[in-house]
């Protein structure tokens, strides 16, 4: 087997702002302190009077990109996922969810796979908290070439965005040539009639790791990668329902108000189906390297394996 | 305007202040009244605006940080000419676009929705910051309360204007002294105030009465002298002002008068309003 190419999303964050900053004057972009571990370092080699590095102040980041986004510029605000969702929670919702500003929040270093740094900077809460806010898309892609089209995306749309990046290095799944990037709009990567595994996030690769080992079990699993968790794809993950009649959803993120969250919100609405919700299942992170870390809390390819073997 | 003109206008004010928080049975008539001066001040004579196009790129900016006191920021609007003075009593009713806290989605010539304390003075940073990029003209002015400078995040806006030499920006305090729990130098002292933001590389200007029209023409004439750094404006106030039963005294910070109580604040206001007209 041939080596498969591995970037983390936050790289891919850098460079695609590195790319649109070259076609967009009005593209700005924000940082606090971390513009080394965001990338955002690369469109700061490339455009410094349009990177603006507010120390380590991120409820003021977040004030200051809303009081940007008021005269016409696109302000991508960047941090990591702790602090863009966590401590700037109510400036998030107030200053910019509120007005509905077209503010873009750059959150890297979310879910566990952070590692080394441990529980404090591992956020597993960011997609609850952000998906609360109405109004807010929340976009968390699962490798190189979807994190770079979201943030294309995420430019083109006016209002606010949360995008959502890893820190740990992760396979390149989307190569298939007729990928194409819509917030909203869900992507079936593999089909089945067993069980259907919706995915976000590095657990895309996960789920289809996984697949592979239930396919030798005789389980054939449809995969579902939703890269926008709001607006939730509610077609396309009730169809997906309906054609197997079990769902699982995995995601690096708490099980509490994430995917898991949302899709049982609309199947319980519009589908009912017995869901198993695959993520960090109401605990705090560790310290550990990320690999060891997936591995530990069951979100590698061998874990979703595992525990959706238990379930069916 | 002349003073006396400033001083009739700020008075209309008042009066559209106590009758909109009459109307909603609710509000925040006591930091209204203490900054009723100064708005009046800033849309009547300073900023460059114009009611007609409240979306000009090149407008001057005002964001109101101590969002609790709308009622005096959309007095002094209604009488600028961005809506009708009529308009005052819809204040908080369902469907109005006057917003307990002001919304710039519901009503335009808001510049920025706010409300939560601490989060305005980051957006007007924002907005100076951008003039800056661009190259724009336009100025940016934002009042804080007093009280409201206890936000830790004031601090890190005010570290941000200042590192980027803002001198665009104009910070304005309304030292009322008062807080909802009591004297700001009881609950926890931001004192002293100018030290503070002369600390974080601001040029202040302390006005000894921000209820007076002439000091803060005096104090705004000088803040246009300043280059190369942001601009704090601490003005002393009284909470309350110009309504006799309201005047310093905390409990009025967030209660509307009964109309017994509205009577009596109007009577005190017409009363100010004939001493004007006799000057």
């Amino acid at each position: 087997m041939s080596e498969v190419k591995k970037i983390a999303t936050r790289e891919s964050y850098g460079n695609a702002l590195a790319e649109l900053g070259a076609q967009h004057d009005n593209l700005v972009v924000l940082d606090a302190d971390l513009a080394g571990a965001t990338k955002t370092g690369v469109f700061k080699k490339a455009f410094p009077d349009r990177h603006i590095d507010c120390g380590i102040a991120e409820s003021n980041m977040i004030g200051i990109a809303a009081g940007l986004a008021t005269t016409g510029k696109v302000p991508f605000a960047s941090t990591f996922a702790m602090f863009a969702a966590g401590r700037a929670f109510e400036q998030v919702r107030n200053s910019v969810g509120y007005p509905h500003l077209n503010v873009k929040i750059g959150a890297t270093h979310a879910g566990i796979s952070v590692g080394e740094d441990g529980a404090t900077h591992q956020c597993n809460e960011d997609i609850a908290l952000m998906r609360t806010i109405p109004g807010m898309v929340v976009i968390n892609p699962a490798d190189d070439i979807e994190a770079r089209a979201a943030v294309k995306a995420a430019y083109e749309y006016v209002g606010p965005v949360y995008l959502r990046f890893g820190r740990l290095a992760v396979p390149v799944i989307n190569t298939n040539p007729d990928y194409k990037f819509e917030i909203g709009k869900g992507v079936t990567l593999r089909e089945g009639t067993d069980v259907t595994i919706i995915a976000t996030g590095l657990c895309v690769n996960s789920a289809l790791e996984a697949a592979e080992m239930l396919a030798k079990d005789g389980i054939s699993a449809m995969i579902v990668n939703i890269h926008t968790i709001k607006p939730l794809d509610e077609e396309l993950v009730v169809k997906a329902a309906k054609a197997t009649g079990k769902v699982v959803t995995v995601e690096e993120h708490s099980v509490i108000g994430g995917l898991g969250g949302a899709v049982c919100e609309t199947l319980s609405a519009k589908a009912p189906t017995p869901v198993l919700r695959i993520g960090v299942q109401d605990v705090y992170g560790e310290s550990g390297p990320a690999a060891a870390l997936l591995a530990k809390y069951k979100l590698d390819g061998a874990g979703v394996y595992e525990q959706i073997k238990a379930w069916l | 305007m002349t003073t006396l003109e400033l001083q009739k206008m700020a008075n209309e004010v008042r009066k559209s202040i106590v009758t909109g928080v009459h109307s909603a049975k609710a509000g925040h008539p006591g930091g209204s009244l203490s900054a009723a001066d100064l708005f009046t001040y800033l849309y009547f004579e300073e900023m460059n605006i114009d009611p007609k196009n409240p979306t000009d790129p090149d407008r001057d900016r005002f964001v109101l940080s101590k969002g609790h006191t709308a009622p005096g920021y959309y007095a002094a609007m209604a009488h600028r000419g961005y809506f009708p003075v009529e308009e005052m009593v819809t204040l908080r009713h369902i469907g109005s676009h006057l917003q307990g806290h002001p919304c710039m989605q519901h009503l335009p010539g808001v510049d920025m929705s706010s409300g939560s304390l601490g989060q305005g003075i980051s957006a007007a940073v924002g907005m100076a910051l951008a003039g800056k990029m661009d190259g724009k003209s336009y100025h940016v002015y934002t009042l804080l309360g007093d009280g409201e400078i206890q936000e830790g995040q004031v601090w890190e806006a005010a570290m941000f204007a200042g590192h980027r030499k803002l001198d665009n920006l104009t910070v304005i305090v309304d030292n009322n002294g008062l807080q909802i729990d009591g004297n700001i130098a009881d609950v926890c002292s931001p004192y002293p105030i100018d030290k503070k933001f002369e600390a974080f590389n601001f040029y202040v200007i302390n006005v000894a009465d921000g209820n007076d029209m002439e000091q803060l023409r005096a104090a705004f004439e000088k803040a246009k002298t300043v280059k190369g750094m942001p601009v704090a404006i601490i003005m002393k106030t009284v909470k309350g002002k110009g309504v006799s039963f309201m005047e310093n005294q905390a409990s009025w910070h967030g209660t509307a008068p009964n109309d017994e109580q509205y009577a009596v604040a109007m009577a005190d206001l017409e009363k100010v309003g004939e001493a004007l007209c006799q000057k």
